[in-house]
């Protein structure tokens, strides 16, 4: 017998001995000591306890996974646990979800796989994370460590696998520590920019035995973040600005991330300067106030581009200028002076040059050039040609009612339905620029999308994971195209199963519209593989799940269906028959010009 | 039906005089030199854990960067180890191998050596040795050390700079080299200088980012 069991073993009877003494007393014992474990929880024995003791301790309450061999101990100590676990249909759908939940509640979201399968079908999550800087934390399994390297069963070196696509990992090698590294992801997926982290954990160090409580959340000492600029670089890009007559904001994802959406709006409200947003920074500024432009770049306004195109003095705020933001380098803002504030000192000058280069926190800088800025920069004119640009390329659609549905339509409808603080997920495609487009954003947090990595199928897993991020009185609508539904719409299963209101409007077109669109323009029109005439009936599909199941062929059935599908309560799915040959514009071909986008087909 | 938006198409508006350049920079005058490739030697502290190496080179690979050689050890502190990086790159490219090595979360500290470092690199040459009064005495011009010796080779170890040791492989080239193992670059800053110490993020990355430092090539002494 090993030394713990008969510790154990000379408890229990010490235990019986007292049972024997005090019997009457004996039912208030046992709830004094339940009040007791609720307070100060019981010692952690197992590696796979302390994995779940510092997920409790770091306020985790929610976690998105699938159940597998390697991952087993993990799981039965969550068994246990406070923390709600969402069964996903599939490893994908799990890092989608704790990606969307990161970006909505802005805490990492949690993922958990096993070894192998488990952990290659989480790849793509955190690839998706990493790219657009979300807070995630993906907890894997590992065929214990005698057998690593020899392709065990369900092996995959994961580390190996994952370094490229997430901000930091770790292989777990001892269970007196594992608990603190899932600490310190924990810790280092939200710290700075954020990212996605991962830790493997063999099973024999999760099954090991351990009494070390896991420590706090920290990043390690060799991380550090700056918070505040250079406050002589502060002060020269302040009489950049109040000397500058065609100043412009650009408001990226790092925006939002950094909760410095307020301080954005107060800067640019007061000295009266035009705000473009990129795609992850939609919501960071009210796309209905006078002076946003909304969103620049591939599929931007044409007034935001054309203002980002003229501008002379650009205020990057928290975006990396990825190129379907700039189109070419060589004529993006070339007349503009950039400002780049960002809290990644490797994002300064990566693709564009900055001239004044502010690295530190979004809020923090935002405020100390708030302060630094005395005047504002005189830029009557230049508000008024910004406003003569929202007239002249205004994005307004034409959809009689003779013609096939037109999906802007369908967009503004669900907009017109839903309140503001309304959450948007989507897929990726034509749908996707539809939603930026035609939706009118207004909070930060609202709108999760897939950018940097362009993931099809995000919309729906996503949509799970905002919904449990979410606020109960809160709406979440996830716009989908039908190629993208239908590479992750097991997710169905999900939303039934844990009954989620969501309503997801597929805007079919039967096509892998945005490629379609692509061949129409630069291919002569042959649709290799972009015909996708064998889509299922996805109400049919949605009713199959156990969901609520819609569709929309005409104009005259919109509001009514969409009434109809946002007052029920769990999973419903509209099937929205568009026009099939429907096209996103204006459109900037890639690396082109940004003031030369096409606003029709033979502009391309 | 109509297809697309309306508005003045792409010849009517009015595009900006300026232009940038294939590295984002507007291009006035003086910065509108392309920049070219350059060697120099980058020098990173890093925490002595196992994957750190594979970190550190992967993140070479696929970011395109071209890297010369890469040599690693461990430094006084058993918890830290020192990887030495000679890197052929323009210069917002040595900026950006910088910056994003010092993402990576094990890594301490990340420094350009000065071109005056000294920067040692090791040799093992072993070659033919049918004439070995003058395979001795190219040996000696050399500093050579002799590690071993049969009756048709000679096998010699050489350290130096990085042209000595390719001035040393052309001469012995002539007796006719059997095989050759090089180690790469290692470096360490001169004098009191820390060679690689971590330095106040604001400041290099605001004179990096500006380009306005002259940069000069790194030439081994």
């Amino acid at each position: 017998m090993s030394e713990r069991a008969a510790k154990v073993t000379q408890a229990d009877e010490e235990a019986q001995d007292d049972d024997q003494i005090t019997d009457s007393a004996a039912p208030d014992a046992a709830q004094e000591a339940d009040a007791g474990s609720e307070t100060t929880p019981a010692p952690v024995t197992s590696g796979a306890e302390a994995v779940v003791r510092a997920l409790e301790n770091a306020g985790v309450e929610h976690a998105f996974g699938v159940q597998g061999g390697a991952i087993m101990p993990v799981y039965d100590a969550l068994y246990d646990s406070e923390i709600y676990h969402v069964t996903m249909a599939h490893e994908q759908g799990a890092a989608h979800a704790a990606d969307a939940y990161g970006i909505v509640s802005g805490k990492p979201g949690i993922c958990l796989a096993t070894s192998g399968p488990g952990a290659t079908n989480l790849v793509t999550g955190l690839a998706d994370a990493d790219m657009d800087s979300d807070p995630m934390v993906a907890l894997t399994g590992q065929v214990p460590t005698e057998l690593v390297g020899n392709d065990a069963f369900q092996e995959t070196d994961t580390t190996g696998v994952t370094t490229p696509v997430t901000k930091d990992n770790t292989f777990s090698s001892d269970s007196d520590t594992v608990g603190s590294d899932v600490s310190e992801a924990f810790a280092l997926a939200g710290e700075g920019r954020p990212g996605p982290t991962l830790v493997d954990l063999p099973k024999d160090i999760t099954n090991g035995e351990t009494d070390h409580e896991p420590d706090a959340p920290s990043v390690p000492e060799t991380y550090e973040v700056q918070e505040r600029a250079d406050e002589e670089i502060v002060a020269a890009a302040a009489e950049r600005i109040e000397n500058s007559n065609r100043p412009a904001m650009l408001l990226g994802g790092g925006v939002i991330k950094g909760e410095a959406s307020e301080a954005c709006r107060e800067f640019a409200i007061e000295h009266e300067i035009p705000v473009i947003t990129t795609m992850p920074g939609i919501g960071a500024f009210p796309e209905d106030h006078e002076l946003s432009l909304e969103m620049a770049g591939m599929h931007g306004t044409g007034y935001a581009n054309m203002a980002i195109t003229h501008c002379d003095t650009l205020i990057g705020i928290g975006t990396r200028f990825d190129d379907r933001l700039t189109g070419g380098i060589e004529t993006f803002a070339p007349d503009a002076e950039l400002i780049h504030v960002d809290i990644d000192p490797a994002e300064i000058s990566k693709n564009i040059h900055a001239d004044y280069p502010l690295i530190g926190d979004a809020a923090t800088v935002v405020e100390q050039l708030a302060e630094a800025v005395d005047e504002s920069p005189e830029a009557t004119k230049w508000r008024a040609q910004c406003q003569q640009w929202k007239s002249d390329y205004s994005m307004a659609y034409d959809a009689p009612e003779d013609e096939p549905l037109q999906p802007e339509f369908v967009v503004e409808a669900l907009d017109e339905a839903t309140d503001d603080d309304t959450i948007v997920t989507t897929g990726v495609g034509q749908h996707q620029m539809w939603a930026c487009q035609y939706w009118t954003y207004t909070e930060p947090r609202t709108w999760v999308s897939s950018h940097g990595l362009g993931t099809m199928g995000y919309g729906l897993p996503a949509a799970i994971g905002a919904r449990i991020a979410a606020d109960d009185d809160q709406d979440v609508v996830c716009f989908d195209g039908d190629g993208s539904f239908l590479m992750t719409l097991q997710g169905l299963s999900v939303a039934v199963r844990e009954n989620l209101d969501i309503t997801v409007a597929v805007l079919n077109n039967e096509y892998i519209g945005m490629v379609r669109q692509w061949q129409d323009a630069f291919f002569e029109g042959r649709h290799s593989a972009s015909d996708y005439h064998w889509m299922p009936e996805f109400d049919k599909l949605a009713e199959a799940f156990g969901a609520a199941g819609f569709r929309i062929d005409d104009y005259d059935e919109v509001a009514d269906t969409i009434e109809e599908a946002l007052s029920y309560d769990g999973p419903s799915v509209i099937d929205v028959h568009i026009d099939p040959e429907a096209n996103v514009f204006p459109m900037v071909p890639s690396g082109g010009d940004n003031g030369q986008f096409a606003l029709t087909e033979d502009q391309l | 039906m109509k297809r697309g938006l309306e508005g003045p198409p792409p010849e009517d508006r009015p595009t900006p005089a300026g232009r940038r350049n294939k590295q984002g920079i507007r291009i006035d005058p003086e910065v509108e030199a392309t920049h070219e490739p350059r060697r120099t030697v980058i020098s990173a502290l890093v925490a002595h854990e196992p994957g750190v190496l594979s970190d550190v080179s992967g993140l070479f690979s696929r970011r395109q960067f071209n890297i010369e050689s890469l040599t690693v050890g461990p430094t006084k502190d058993e918890d830290r180890a020192r990887i030495t990086v000679v890197v052929e790159e323009p210069d917002p490219g040595i900026d950006q191998i910088k910056k994003q090595l010092r993402k990576l979360v094990p890594v301490i500290s990340v420094r350009e050596l000065e071109p005056d470092a000294m920067q040692r690199e090791l040799a093992l040459i072993k070659v033919d040795a049918d004439d070995p009064a003058q395979v001795s005495a190219v040996a000696d011009m050399y500093d050579a050390t002799t590690v071993d010796s049969s009756p048709e080779t000679a096998t010699f170890e050489i350290t130096g700079a990085r042209q000595k040791i390719e001035a040393a492989i052309d001469t012995f080239g002539q007796f006719g080299i059997r095989e050759i193992s090089r180690t790469g670059t290692t470096a360490l800053a001169r004098g009191t200088e820390e060679t690689a110490a971590a330095v106040n993020a604001t400041e290099s990355t605001a004179t990096e980012a500006n380009h306005d430092e002259t940069y000069q090539t790194a030439n081994d002494d």
